[in-house]
């Protein structure tokens, strides 16, 4: 549940729902994040969900704080979650020219490859939100054995499709971009598609994915 | 019977940012879309207005230099908004010295040349026809980070040309008579974490003055002064962000978010910029020095509701 509402400036009212980061919390959040979403309520100009927060952003010429949080405050939560959320799989080549931190994490996390990626590629993975970046979603809990600090140094550019691991999440650039996620591996799938004009990003708050390991020529022919 | 052909600009330079822009698109930011749409938006509605155009029309907004286009085609009227210094080249090589919010019209073969913004950075181009390019999520607003929107995504390059459409007008030769007043602080609300910051932050960020640095662009504007101490945490778990909330990195220096900005971000919130300031703030040059006020909620939005009632009166002055 919502544990306290703020102001965030004078048009955007900022729901905070503690500090833990865990599904649970992140499903109530999509719960609150869909509910007001099919309210269509007046003046609204974004809702952004994330681990633990949901900002609710408006047009102050529309409507004002005091009205919108009225409304979230009201609300009937009605279980959307568990309806609508999907399984996506998405491949992932490993090859030489994707595993860009491949010598790093050997080091850091003390076991090979082969083990680091039969880890990664053993479980389902939770999307907790999408952005940033258009489409990029964070995807988690990796397992802790694989749990490392993002890079001291960001790279300029992180090649697009290229999937990251920090912490305990991982995620999915779906633009060259710069970044500073450890890179293990590439996707041929366009994770977010601009054309696709109702649902442009693959992968959305509150679905699953999984990733499986492909090679070479199954990425090139995907890619093709 | 002859078919009409469309009328077009050809952009002779495309100046150094020139791009489409409306009120922008709504409601995508949970997938990653920032909002985009004009930077300086009381501009914006005095551009339309100027001409009658419906308000939401998108017009070409330009940053320093702007565009120099040659028109093609049939009679129309165009308007500049902003601080900009300007010229018409007329089909007879004769050069008249624009003026900003003043409607003018011009024809075959006659240029405008947008030399550059006056101690400001942005200004908007406005006609009164059509122009046709895509409306992508509900707004003509080009994204030029994400490379959504009109024209591909991409900034206005030279030789390319915009093709306009002939639509029912009732412009006429209208003018204002407008002077952007500078204003002496940017007011701020206290934002979410305030409390990350020492005694000794809270109280330079209210008293010393930041400056505006070259990094600035329609993604953000980063600021630069005295280090503001964080005694908490330098990274919070990512959280969405607004137009106009101040973040404060690990360098301890201000960013301040705008229009296309990253949907989601990991820094401490010290402050979010009011809704009346953002037009202001958007044309502070580099250099600029910036000194922030506090406000609490209630005065913020009664500032808001006089900024937009100084534009209503502007509106009404056109004639």
């Amino acid at each position: 549940m919502i544990k306290n509402i703020l102001n965030l400036g004078d048009a955007a009212v900022y729901c905070d729902f503690g500090k833990d980061v865990n599904q649970e919390i992140n499903i109530n959040v999509i719960n609150y994040f869909q509910n007001i979403k099919d309210k269509k309520i007046e003046g609204i100009t974004n809702i952004t969900p994330s681990y633990n927060k949901l900002i609710v952003s408006f047009d102050l010429e529309i409507t004002s704080y005091s009205k919108v949080k009225k409304i979230i405050e009201n609300l009937e939560l009605e279980k959307k979650f568990e309806k609508e959320n999907k399984l996506i799989e998405i491949p992932v080549c490993c090859e030489k020219d994707f595993k860009l931190d491949n010598d790093r994490l050997e080091k850091k996390l003390g076991i090979t490859y082969d083990k680091i990626l039969e880890i990664f590629f053993s479980k389902e993975y939770f999307c907790y939100m999408t952005g940033f970046i258009a489409g990029m979603p964070f995807l988690g809990d990796v397992s802790e054995k694989l749990r490392a600090e993002r890079l001291k140094t960001p790279r300029v550019k992180v090649p697009k499709g290229s999937i990251g691991l920090t912490e305990q999440f991982c995620n999915i650039y779906t633009y060259e971009s710069p970044g500073g996620w450890n890179i293990i591996g590439n996707t041929p799938l366009e994770i977010f598609n601009k054309e696709n004009l109702i649902e442009p990003a693959l992968i959305n708050p509150g679905d699953k994915v999984r990733f499986n390991r492909i090679t070479q020529e199954e990425y090139d022919k995907i890619k093709r | 019977m002859t078919k009409l052909k469309d009328n077009y600009f050809e952009i002779k330079r495309a100046g150094i940012n020139s791009t489409f822009q409306d009120n922008g698109r709504k409601n995508l930011n949970h997938i990653g879309i920032p909002i985009s749409g004009v930077m300086d938006k009381r501009n914006f509605i005095l551009a339309n207005a100027l001409l009658k155009n419906e308000t939401n029309t998108p017009v070409i907004e330009f940053a320093y230099q702007g565009p120099l286009l040659e028109f093609n085609g049939d009679k129309i009227y165009f308007v500049i908004t902003g601080d900009v210094k300007f010229e018409i080249i007329k089909n007879n090589n004769e050069k008249i010295i624009g003026l900003p919010y003043n409607v003018y019209e011009i024809e075959d073969k006659d240029q405008i040349d947008i030399q550059s913004t006056n101690k400001s950075v942005y200004g908007y181009l406005s006609i009164s026809e059509n122009i046709i390019i895509d409306e992508i999520w509900d707004s003509f607003s080009t994204n030029t980070k994400a490379k959504i929107g009109s024209n591909n995504g991409e900034k206005l390059s030279d030789n390319q040309k915009i093709k306009i459409r002939h639509k029912n007008r009732n412009t006429a030769l209208t003018k204002l008579n407008y002077i952007d007043k500078k204003i002496e602080y940017i007011r701020v609300i206290k934002a979410t974490n305030f409390d990350y910051f020492s005694e000794k932050a809270k109280e330079v960020f209210f008293k010393e003055e930041f400056k505006v640095t070259k990094l600035s662009d329609r993604m953000g504007m980063r600021l630069e002064g005295q280090i503001l101490e964080n005694v908490v945490s330098t990274n919070i778990k990512s959280e969405g962000l607004v137009k106009g909330v101040v973040q404060v990195p690990s360098d301890g220096n201000p960013i301040i978010m705008f229009a296309d900005h990253g949907t989601i971000g990991g820094y401490p919130k010290i402050a979010n910029v009011i809704s009346a300031d953002f037009d202001k703030l958007a044309q502070m040059t580099p250099g600029t020095a910036i000194k922030f006020k506090e406000v609490n909620l209630e005065e913020a939005e009664k500032l808001f509701k006089f900024y937009n009632l100084e534009t209503t009166n502007l509106i009404n002055q056109i004639s």
